[in-house]
């Protein structure tokens, strides 16, 4: 429990309104979107408006050695919301303006509590994007997306959060503001400090303000679907497609069991006798590139024994998409608990990695289904489980184990999107050594020596490791 | 699950807030309740939001908060029932059922004056209190005009009798409620030559006391089509606002009754024009009776036999196609428990398309919610009212000079909201188009 004159202090700094005490409202902020996660009730949230009240928060926070835990809207994947230290939320959906969207430098400047989807709907009438689209698009926050570098469906083409931060204002652990970066799109001055902050999960510093970097809409696409009846006719049309030289906006990617899932819960009428379908997107600005591209997308799939279906219009590419978009709805309500992971493989072992997935989860006779982004190789093996079921909850347990050690095995790695937090942090000396953690403490040390961002996420203490 | 095992689940919930677990655990915390809960949208807090509010009812089950803790009881007002969140919801999770379980549990606890009590403890706007008693006082009697039997079941809850909607301040705009009621004005048969099929028209008390004319013009509408339509005289409330404050007794002395009023009319489907009343009939009753010996069956028969007038239109008879020209650019809201509730959506769309002369324009986000929501504009002004400008502004955006929708609350709070934005546009209910073409069309007739 916080000091009742820290709580005072608090209160002054971002007035009455803007601080939450009460047991009922901590419960709220106890979690975030992660399964099988610990929760923690935290002692206090509140809501900045300004970088000033978050320097003067900071200095509270470090005088006291309080934790403060920054939190867009909660829906992250690894735990990285969760205050399990207790201590300070600072909750950014307040902060939510669009500062200025700059469509001769294909920039916009927000706070960053807007939602990604707000930025694009602003956007959308200059003819501009913002790309990166995790699932959570209508509700995820741009500085939770950047602090824990979001993914999404259009990584193949688009690329991720990372790709496009062009400048942040930061509040350091030591109560300091830094600017950096900005609207150039050459800029190599000083360290590139966006991408040490871009998914650093709050643990190195507090994102004030972004500069986002936009790309004009693009104005055609074509969207076909191809079924196959081996994982590996599924692969290799991912490798022809990539060898025709053609760059799909998105390639998804969904195995049998969840075909057989999506079908059982939407009656869409998918077949259910296939390994696998994929769902491919391509986008451009000219009309005869994107009919080009598709027709060398057709050719793939049909050269590798694949069914086709193509979108000849609107309703029809719904149609298609239906499948994808009922994929995590229709596992998740096979059971109570949904464990969604996000290994990721070099493309060219989609297949081993499909496989790999499917037998683990017969060796530990669990429900899994696999499906995910086949361009950049990021899957997500999902697990429905009963958290009520201590031996299925440790079959489990050890499934993930051997998820992770495998897509390590085919060069891959522990996280294609959704972070580290505390849900990876175990493994995180598997795939870049105790060099690489040590590094990762260096870091941490140098820029939080008290440890009051985040703790407990992404860095592991000594003994954790 | 077996059936009889389903029957078991749906009965305890209303009595036992334990059963809600298994609803409760199938939330993941996605969080995706968060792009479409008008609270959330409004007030930007994760406490405004159902995830929330599942974690709140599980840290209740789970002993670490009391259910009448004042912070709780608020949170769980907090709540317009609209069904939002269900229909963005990636495994289905029936909220409806836990927010009505968990007041129906906190109404076990502590009865109904206490909550009757903690209700108007949080009105937020002090114009609200003088003005909400007041009108509420005057609708005391309204609310009992109906039922000269004797009979009749008094709802104890306060919000019973304010009614759907009804929020109250010197700036309220209110339909008059000096007028004839619409089971009044009309005979308890309204007979047609060759009648092809009879139905019995469950008016609802928005629509009796309120929107009279809206009624009057549905039973034109049936009329015109050669429908026979019985207006039985012992119907009563819905419940809905009696359910919503967790009083199940009372909305089950309702039922009962409104059942035998239907069963009576030995009329073959039940017709309505108000979304919340065509949801009690389709989804409350058969769960609140699904343990009644004796009106489980029923409930359930009038479940499959209820419709919202436009899908009896549209989809069980071929309705005649209107011919009078209605010269008006229109838009349409989805009322929150007529779109969520009864899946109608396109039926009333369809309708109007059809209506010769009607230029039909379709706001941004139709079926974002209005803020009506029960009580919840008495005791949440500031979040209803900022709920009610997002949708009088997308209203205004399409530039129509007319604002259709299919449920009287719905109505109510549109009139009010756009009055307030200072765009007093005409709000009809869709069926008075249809009805307005089909007059046109027989004075034309005439003339000729």
């Amino acid at each position: 429990m916080l000091a009742q004159p820290v709580l005072s202090q608090l209160e002054q700094i971002v007035g009455k309104d803007n601080i939450l005490t009460s047991k009922m409202d901590m419960v709220a902020y106890s979690y975030d979107a992660t399964a099988d996660m610990p929760k923690q009730t935290p002692d206090v949230v509140v809501f900045p408006q300004s970088s000033g009240m978050v320097q003067a928060i900071v200095n509270l926070a470090r005088e006291h050695k309080v934790p403060i835990y920054s939190r867009g809207a909660g829906t992250n994947l690894s735990g990285g919301a969760v205050p399990v230290k207790k201590g300070i939320v600072l909750s950014f959906q307040k902060m939510n303006k669009i500062i200025n969207i700059d469509p001769d430098n294909l920039s916009a400047v927000v706070e960053p509590g807007v939602i990604i989807g707000a930025l694009n709907a602003a956007v959308a009438p200059h003819g501009l994007i913002y790309p990166p689209d995790p699932g959570t698009v209508a509700t995820a926050t741009m500085g939770g997306s950047a602090a824990e570098n979001s993914g999404g469906l259009r990584g193949l083409k688009y690329g991720v959060t990372k790709n496009y931060i062009m400048g942040m204002e930061v509040v350091l652990a030591n109560g300091e503001k830094v600017r950096f970066g900005g609207k150039t799109v050459k800029n190599v001055t000083a360290y590139d400090f966006a991408n040490l902050f871009v998914g650093s999960e709050g643990t190195l510093g507090i994102i004030t303000e972004i500069t986002a970097k936009l790309i004009p809409a693009p104005k055609f696409r074509r969207t076909l679907v191809g079924t196959f009846k081996t994982l590996a006719d599924a692969g290799n049309t991912v490798s022809g497609i990539i060898a025709a030289k053609v760059i799909p906006a998105t390639m998804e990617i969904m195995d049998n069991m969840t075909l057989r899932t999506v079908e059982n819960s939407a009656k869409i009428g998918l077949p259910t006798d296939v390994e696998a379908m994929l769902l491919i997107e391509v986008d451009g600005m000219s009309e005869d590139v994107v009919t080009a591209e598709a027709e060398a997308v057709k050719e793939a799939v049909i050269k590798n024994n694949g069914t086709l279906s193509v979108a000849e219009s609107d309703k029809e590419r719904d149609d298609l998409w239906a499948a994808r978009r009922n994929a995590l709805p229709a596992l998740a309500q096979l059971n109570n608990t949904v464990i969604l992971e996000d290994a990721t493989v070099p493309r060219s072992h989609i297949t081993d990695m499909l496989i790999a997935c499917q037998d683990i989860g017969k060796k530990y006779n669990l429900t899994l289904g696999t499906f995910g982004h086949a361009g950049d190789g990021n899957l997500h093996p999902t697990i429905l489980c009963d958290k009520n079921n201590k031996d299925e909850m440790e079959r489990m347990h050890k499934a993930v184990d051997e998820i992770f050690a495998a897509a390590l095995s085919f060069g891959g790695t522990l996280s294609g999107e959704h972070g580290i937090g505390m849900a990876k942090m175990k493994y995180l000396k598997d795939e870049i050594g105790e060099s690489g953690v040590e590094l990762m403490r260096s870091l941490k040390a140098a820029l939080d020596p008290d440890s009051i961002l985040n703790p407990g996420k992404m860095v592991p203490a000594p003994a954790e490791a | 699950m077996s059936t009889e095992a389903a029957i078991k689940e749906k009965v305890s919930y209303f009595e036992e807030l334990e059963a809600i677990r298994a609803e409760l655990d199938k939330c993941m915390k996605c969080g995706n309740c968060m792009a479409v809960c008008p609270v959330y949208g409004a007030e930007k807090l994760e406490t405004s939001v159902t995830r929330s509010k599942i974690a709140v009812a599980e840290a209740v089950l789970d002993g670490q908060l009391e259910l009448d803790d004042p912070q709780v009881y608020e949170m769980l007002f907090n709540c317009l029932v609209c069904k939002s969140c269900m229909s963005n919801c990636p495994t289905q999770v029936n909220f409806e059922r836990i927010m009505l379980a968990l007041r129906a549990a906190l109404v076990r606890k502590n009865g109904l004056p206490w909550l009757k009590k903690m209700i108007f403890a949080t009105l937020k706007h002090p114009k609200l209190f003088d003005a909400g008693m007041r009108i509420g006082a005057a609708m005391q009697p309204l609310a009992f005009r109906g039922e000269q039997d004797g009979r009749a079941m008094a709802p104890r809850s306060p919000f019973a009798l304010v009614g759907k909607g009804m929020g109250m301040d010197g700036e309220r705009l209110l339909p008059s409620t000096t007028t004839k009621p619409l089971r009044e004005r009309m005979p308890e048969v309204v007979t047609v030559q060759d009648a092809t099929m009879k139905v019995a028209f469950f008016t609802g008390d928005s629509l009796n006391y309120f929107y009279p004319e809206a009624g009057e013009d549905l039973i034109s509408v049936l009329s015109a089509n050669n429908i026979e339509v019985h207006i039985p005289k012992e119907q009563s409330c819905c419940g809905t606002p009696v359910l919503v404050h967790g009083d199940v007794a009372t909305v089950r002395s309702l039922a009962r009754k409104n059942i035998d009023a239907m069963d009576k009319s030995g009329c073959t489907y039940i017709i309505t024009g108000c979304g919340s009343c065509g949801n009690a009939w389709q989804h409350d009753y058969p769960e609140l009776m699904a343990g009644d010996l004796v009106y489980a069956a029923k409930a359930q028969y009038w479940a499959e036999r209820t419709y919202d007038i436009s899908t009896f239109l549209t989809r069980v008879i071929t309705m005649r196609p209107p011919q009078g020209r209605v010269e008006q650019v229109v838009t349409y809201h989805d009322p929150c428990h007529l779109k969520k509730g009864m899946r109608v959506c396109s039926e009333p769309r369809d309708i109007l398309k059809n209506i010769p002369g009607l230029t039909f324009k379709e706001m941004k986000a139709p079926d974002a919610c209005c803020g009506s929501g029960g009580s919840f504009v008495l005791t949440h002004y500031e979040t209803a009212a900022s709920i009610g400008k997002k949708k009088a502004d997308d209203i205004a955006q399409t530039g129509a000079e007319t604002v259709s929708t299919g449920c009287p609350a719905c109505m109510m709070q549109l009139m009010d909201n756009m009055h307030r934005c200072g765009q007093d546009k005409e709000i009809v209910h869709y069926i008075s188009l249809l009805a307005e073409s089909y007059r046109r069309e027989n004075e034309a007739t005439k003339k000729n």
